[in-house]
């Protein structure tokens, strides 16, 4: 494969990658307990969620791969993990590659699910919360066709869509807690007026 | 070798997942919670069973095998 | 605290309180703590064949056989540590507290015989914040006992939050190792509780005061008190419509209405609340069954905790079964989800209930919840609920009809004759 259209290749799937990132991204936060997004089954909303992060990661490897195999530039294989290695345009790249490094730690820590604690899972899979911005910033940094209207567009959409989705997710934590809360603190006040003359009678 | 579904009721938040992925056995109460009967899976369920439990969020399902008391 | 024991049969001298609090005073009256210098295993066996043969069963609401527990504890091989349930967090109970602050040495004693039997060294006292009175009480025998050298075992006092729950053995035990008063999901009972790698012996101070007798007494002391298969004897917290209140020590099988008796009922008494604040109303019908576990049981409910609130006539007890819902919703440990949302219904329908103002699909909606909230929490809180309501729905059924159709009776307004504590919080 000559080196323009390792080029155009990596250009290309490094765009829908970060489509599918972002499309990932909006469907684990529109998975919430008790609030439905949509009429869609939950079960079938978290499925979704976890074939398109898969898709993504396709998208990502044929990125990385025709990113190195360009001899065009200089991007060695250890910059793939190591941050800040790569001769060529080193510190976006290097944005690149720690996005990847965030990646592959919620990857790993959902294949290994069953065999980690809850919690951990959880803190591992919260780092998406970084990959995504840096993966977008990597986009935009690389510059290659940052300055093109409709990639430009393509950014705001995602910005848009995965803090929509952000927002969302956190009016309904909170609604649930004040729930539980209003449902505690309830239980209590009720008590208090209700309990008025208490027992005269003292013992022991 | 039967089992049976048991649910952590401190870990479930209800998501319901369950309940949609196996509304023959689990019925969520009007608090959104799940509901088992405790009893033996039927073997054409099992396979739907594991399915629930690997696809709770908070992993609060889990398969046990019903031992029988002598 | 002035009964007369000659005029009452039934009730036993008391053994477990009326008994010096001091160690000099205690070892006089009962004698020394019967643990030899070396322990062999020969000893670990009779002093467990002691217990088994008394047929002692927990003081502390579950009634479950002590040998058993002992023996489970034994063949673990990791017992390190014996903790003195002193959580009382009943609100209408106040055994415990009399016990520790009157005979505290009994339920050391008895701490650290059930130490020797399972190779433990340590021993944890477990007393909530906010009862300094009765943990000075016991930091006083501790100290008694390290000046007397009797044991080379550590005994701590701790303190827990003063929340209904959180005496239950798995926060209890929860709340000694993190710092979480919150109750685990155990589907397997058998397997043991532990605080760190050692597992942990958890008794409730009565429980361990009749261990402390029945060890230098034998088991057939203990026996000679109460039925065949519920022997022995059993503190009771009596409250509510009587002119005297108290603690009192009775034979297990004493008939309710004979211990009710005890504290002089101010006047007819309509029901009883027997067992707990998650215990089961008791009515007039039954007021002759005797105080033990099976008797209990065939009625619907259950010694528990060891309480009997006396509900007299010019009171409403649908209005004061809605206070115990609401106390029970405000006592939720809040990990479950049928019990927070469940229990706060429950006692929205309960006062809507004792105001007359319950709209008329109200009996279906409470059976139906009733029915979804049972045996679905991580502890038997919502269980209990669940349990009184019903007896409540049973026992006042008369006053039902009226309610329901929105004729409450008058008394519903009355202040309550139960206790609660004034702050729930933590």
């Amino acid at each position: 494969m000559n080196s323009t259209a390792l080029w155009y290749t990596t250009r290309a799937t490094g765009i829908v990658a970060l489509i599918l990132l972002t499309a990932t991204m909006f469907l684990g936060l529109a998975t919430t307990n008790r609030a439905k997004a949509s009429r869609w089954p939950g079960y079938a909303q978290q499925e979704l969620h976890r074939r398109v992060s898969l898709l993504a990661v396709v998208f990502l490897a044929i990125h990385i791969l025709t990113s190195i195999l360009d001899t065009f530039v200089s991007i060695s294989w250890a910059s793939l993990i190591i941050p800040f290695t790569s001769s060529y345009d080193r510190f976006w790249v290097g944005v690149g590659t720690i996005s990847v490094d965030l990646m592959l730690a919620v990857m790993v820590s959902s294949l290994l699910r069953s065999h980690i604690k809850p919690g951990t899972w959880r803190g591992l899979h919260w780092l998406a919360y970084f990959s995504w911005p840096i993966a977008l910033a990597h986009t935009f940094g690389m510059g290659t066709d940052a300055k093109e209207t409709w990639v430009i567009a393509l950014g705001i959409a995602c910005v848009a869509l995965v803090g929509g989705g952000l927002v969302w997710r956190l009016r309904m934590t909170a609604i649930q807690k004040q729930l539980r809360g209003v449902v505690a603190n309830e239980a209590r006040t009720h008590l208090v007026h209700n309990s008025a003359a208490r027992s005269s009678s003292r013992h022991v | 070798m039967t089992l049976k579904l048991l649910i952590d009721p401190v870990a479930c938040d209800a998501y319901g997942f369950c309940a949609e992925l196996l509304p023959e056995s689990i019925t969520l109460d009007e608090w959104g919670y799940p509901m088992v009967d405790g009893q033996a899976l039927a073997p054409q369920l099992v396979a739907a069973a594991k399915r629930a439990a690997r696809d709770c969020p908070r992993r609060a399902i889990e398969l046990r095998e019903i031992k029988r008391s002598v | 605290m002035s009964n007369d024991s000659s005029t009452l049969p039934n009730v036993a001298r008391y053994s477990l309180l009326g008994h010096p609090s001091d160690l000099e005073g205690h070892l006089r009256t009962v004698g020394p703590l019967p643990i030899p210098r070396s322990i062999d295993a020969q000893w670990q066996a009779s002093f467990v064949r002691a217990i088994h043969d008394s047929g002692l069963a927990g003081r502390g609401g579950a009634s479950f056989p002590s040998a058993i527990k002992l023996a489970a504890a034994r063949a673990d091989g990791r017992t390190g540590l014996i903790v003195v349930n002193g959580m009382e967090g009943e609100p209408a109970s106040d055994k415990d507290k009399v016990l520790l602050s009157r005979a505290p040495h009994l339920v050391l004693d008895g701490a650290q015989l059930l130490a020797a039997a399972c190779g433990a060294d340590r021993i944890v006292v477990c007393i909530p914040i906010g009862r300094d009175a009765v943990a000075a009480y016991v930091a006083r025998a501790i100290a008694e006992r390290n000046a007397a050298k009797t044991t080379a075992l550590t005994i701590d006092i701790v303190r827990p939050p003063d929340r209904f729950i959180a005496g239950e053995e798995s926060a209890l035990v929860q709340w000694i190792e993190s710092g979480n008063s919150l109750p685990t999901f155990r589907p397997d009972k058998s397997v043991r509780l532990r605080i760190g790698k050692r597992s942990a012996l958890i008794h409730n101070a009565e429980t361990l005061a009749h261990v402390a007798l029945i060890a230098r007494r034998g088991p057939q002391a203990f026996r000679r008190h109460g039925m065949a298969e519920d022997p022995g004897t059993s503190l009771v917290t009596i409250s509510g419509a009587v002119t005297h209140p108290g603690v009192v020590e009775i034979d297990r099988g004493t008939p309710l209405r004979d211990i009710a008796e005890l504290s002089d009922p101010a006047g007819p008494v309509q029901a009883m609340l027997v067992g707990g604040y998650g215990g089961s109303w008791v009515g007039p019908h039954h007021f002759e069954t005797p105080y033990a576990s099976i008797p209990l049981r065939t009625i619907g409910a259950s010694a528990g905790v060891g309480i009997i609130v006396v509900l007299g006539a010019p009171a409403c007890g649908l209005a004061e079964t809605a206070r115990l819902a609401r106390y029970a919703a405000s006592q939720s440990s809040g990990q479950c989800g049928p019990c927070v949302y469940g229990l706060a219904d429950l006692a929205e329908d309960m006062e809507k209930l004792a105001s007359g103002s319950a709209d008329t699909q109200i009996m279906i909606r409470l059976h139906r919840r009733l029915e979804s909230i049972q045996g679905r929490g991580a502890c038997r809180h919502p269980d209990g609920a669940v349990g009184l309501v019903r007896s409540a729905l049973d026992v006042f059924a008369s006053d039902l009809v009226k309610h329901v159709s929105g004729r409450p009776c008058p008394h519903h307004l009355r202040p309550t004759q139960l206790r609660f504590p004034t702050s729930v919080e933590a």
